[in-house]
């Protein structure tokens, strides 16, 4: 792979134990966008499963059985009391893979709220959908995993390789691909060990699996693919264009509860580490769980806690509070603290050393887009390919100036619109 | 509970500017030793006052700018240019004339240009030229190295002519001081002596010049060194020593008479400072791969061409400002392809 960097992996901690299941809190917090449609209204009675709202594209469901508490004013929460009971929606039927037609297996993906789990949530039937529109011929399942900290799909490889299979199988069903692969890196033992004995067991000749050498972003799906098929996205095109549909493992481990339960998306792993909580742990969290009752969980904080991070230390989001609830978007939690970040110092001029650009993995010269990010170039940038920047922070990383490249991308980008 | 809302990445690698330019200075140590054994302590000394006026200069310039003094001042930039000035000058320059080409390189062609990162020109260089065309004289005297002159300058004696301009009683400048192997060369030249003849003289050792050719062996070290610690790339390095074996071999060749064979080349003048320590200053480099093998290939090319054909003995300083001056033509046209695009 062009650029990137070796980045130390820190996920010793959280996969040296099983995966757990969180406390399901007797409040649900279910966060929404303001566009959502409600489907609820204050003091219904809703069932696990039920859809209690449609926002964007994506069916919102209900993670436990109870009363609606409350409604936020700008209804971009709906808080459950749960009453613990579980007690099922009769939408919740399993589906019998043989029989039900792509178009079928579409909607019940659509209907189930299954959302893209690596990070983006965006609607897994809208894109499967699309991919189906442009006759995608390889599913492409993006086990790489790539940033330091986050563990939640190698532990969902080692205990339910079988789920993961069984996804696979229905989203090429689903997407009309004849083709899977599932694309992991190489160091990765315990997982890949797990992946071949289920794909032994199968004995599926269309789906395959990849080894991808240890590198920081090879799960960024343009550079996947590259490294998978020998071609490139092109810019402003999706992977679709070029037949190729990418799903991250924890959705097609989603489509498999929902193929072998009907179970819809209600819950996550999350992996929850960092030296700031006193155990790391990956977590199947229900959503609308609170931050705060996963470092519970935990075993509650531990010394002063630099950072609360959503995601990874390269891309993910410094939470200003615990306060936040668990959603499809969230893999991990890191309470950092003590030596697990090196934060960027005093900012210094750009001086030219061009570390930046050995580094992008998009091929871009980040030392460039900074000086006509600064002098608001619309056109330069756009001709420099700052729409093509994948934020993944490679180019911050090597900054002997430590300037916050990332950030003034994103800003820049937002200018452009 | 609040926490922490800065922006991604969390963790970055521990490289700062400030590591690079020490390094870059302790990479600089071996020439500094090699040239202090066969040319006495001047260059020492000139060290010091280039980088006391380089630092008091950038003071001054920070406060009027309300920069924070802490950061800028020790970053490591200023002392790197006043050094590199100090290799450039002779070990008996008089005092004032490194403290004002130090002044003019941090005053004119670095902070009215935008301060670090935003100098067109290389500092050094652009302070060097500034003397030689103001001083001839006084900038080309250079010493004799050690063997070929009876005299010994101590510390003392070196440190009075440095801040008298004269010499201690009963001693003559012809004494101490001679042409450097390519001036010979070009004197020589001039006199319509053959090569052979030329090289034929004391001064010239056994490959490159008494000396000269150590403390150019020395820079060579530190800059692999620079190489292997990542703080450079091979690309201006390989590109300009590349450039100037080229055009030696290819004119002496032609007509060895008149031309130096291209370890000569190589290992004389400031072709190694030159090529690991003045053309990589990023700032004032080209900025992708490709133009840096471009950049780097035409600086060795000016450096020949000055030198062979130009009127002044070496030709790095006027190459390198030469090529600063092109690095935008040079980046306009040498963006590499972007991941998703043709072209």
């Amino acid at each position: 792979m062009r650029g990137g960097l070796k980045l130390p992996a820190h996920k010793e901690r959280a996969t040296s134990s099983p995966i757990m299941r969180a406390t399901v809190p007797a409040q649900l917090f279910v966060s929404l966008s303001k566009s959502a449609q409600l489907l609820v209204k204050h003091g219904d009675q809703v069932l696990l499963g039920q859809t209690l709202a449609r926002d964007n594209n994506l069916a919102i469901l209900a993670p436990a059985s109870g009363t609606i508490k409350a409604i936020a004013a700008d209804k971009n929460c709906v808080v459950i009391d749960n009453d613990g009971r579980e007690t099922l929606h009769a939408s919740i039927q399993p589906i019998d893979l043989a029989s039900i037609t792509p178009i079928a297996l579409r909607e019940r993906i659509e209907l189930a709220g299954i959302a893209g789990l690596g990070g983006a949530a965006f609607p897994t039937g809208t894109k499967v959908r699309a991919a189906h529109e442009r006759a995608v011929s390889l599913l492409l399942l993006n086990a790489a995993e790539c940033e330091p900290f986050i563990s939640c799909d190698e532990v969902l490889l080692r205990e339910q390789a079988d789920d993961v299979l069984l996804g696979t199988q229905a989203l090429m069903h689903a997407s009309g691909a004849t083709q899977a692969v599932i694309a992991i890196e190489n160091d990765k033992a315990l997982a890949i060990a797990a992946l071949h004995n289920a794909l032994s067991q199968l004995a599926n000749t269309s789906i395959r699996m990849r080894l991808v050498d240890r590198f920081y972003p090879t799960g960024g799906e343009r550079q996947l693919i590259k490294l998978v098929t020998g071609n490139e996205v092109p810019s402003g095109k999706i992977p679709p264009d070029m037949g190729v549909l990418c799903q991250n493992v924890g959705t097609a481990v989603a489509v498999a509860k929902l193929v072998r339960y009907g179970m819809p998306l209600i819950e996550r792993v999350v992996t929850v580490t960092g030296r700031g909580v006193n155990q790391s742990k990956n977590l199947v969290a229900r959503f609308g769980t609170p931050i705060a009752s996963l470092i519970r969980d935990c075993g509650d904080y531990v010394g002063r806690i630099d950072r609360l991070i959503l995601g990874g230390p390269m891309m993910g989001v410094a939470l200003d509070s615990d306060g936040h609830s668990v959603n499809a978007t969230i893999n991990c939690i890191i309470a950092a603290s003590g030596d697990d970040l090196a934060p960027r110092g005093v900012e210094m001029p750009c001086i030219r050393c061009g570390e930046c650009a050995h580094v992008c993995p998009a091929y871009l010269l980040p030392q460039q887009l900074l000086r006509f990010s600064h002098q608001h170039d619309r056109a330069a940038l756009l001709e420099l390919g700052l729409n093509d920047c994948i934020e993944c922070g490679c180019c911050d990383y090597v900054c002997p100036s430590q300037i916050p490249l990332a950030a003034t991308f994103i800003a820049a980008k937002k200018l452009q619109t | 509970m609040k926490f922490d809302t800065s922006p991604a990445p969390h963790s970055i690698s521990s490289n700062t500017v400030r590591r690079m330019m020490l390094l870059v200075l302790a990479a600089l140590v071996p020439a500094i030793v090699a040239h202090c054994m066969w040319f006495g302590s001047g260059l020492v000394i000139n060290i010091v006052i280039a980088s006391a006026t380089a630092l008091a200069c950038e003071a001054i310039v920070l406060l009027l700018r309300n920069k924070p003094l802490p950061i800028f001042l020790f970053d490591g930039s200023a002392v790197l240019t006043a050094v590199l000035l100090a290799f450039a000058l002779p070990p008996l320059t008089p005092w004032w004339i490194t403290a004002s080409g130090s002044a003019f390189a941090i005053l004119v062609a670095k902070h009215l240009y935008g301060g670090l990162g935003y100098n067109v020109f290389n500092p050094a260089m652009a302070g060097y030229a500034a003397l030689l065309v103001s001083f001839p004289v006084l900038t080309t005297r250079w010493s004799l190295p050690a063997g070929l002159t009876p005299i010994d300058l101590g510390f003392t004696q070196t440190l009075g002519v440095v801040f008298s301009g004269s010499l201690p009683n009963n001693l003559q400048w012809d004494a101490l001081s001679g042409a450097t192997p390519l001036a010979s060369v070009r004197a020589g030249l001039i006199l319509r002596s053959t090569m052979d003849e030329i090289h034929a003289q004391k001064i010239f050792g056994s490959m490159s010049g008494v000396g000269w050719e150590w403390v150019a062996f020395a820079t060579l070290i530190g800059g692999i060194a620079l190489l292997f610690l990542r703080v450079i790339r091979w690309q201006i390095p390989v590109a300009m020593l590349g450039s100037i074996f080229l055009c030696a071999t290819l004119m002496a060749a032609l007509d060895p008479g008149k031309y130096s064979g291209p370890m000569f080349h190589l290992f004389s003048g400031a072709t190694m400072l030159g090529a690991f320590f003045i053309a990589t200053d990023p700032v004032s480099a080209a900025t992708s791969d490709r133009g840096r093998l471009i950049y780097g290939a035409a600086i060795g090319a000016l450096t020949y061409a000055v030198r062979a054909w130009g009127g002044y003995p070496d030709g790095v300083a006027f190459a390198v400002l030469l090529m600063n001056a092109a690095v935008p033509l040079i980046d306009r046209y040498t963006v590499p392809r972007i991941y998703g695009r043709r072209e």
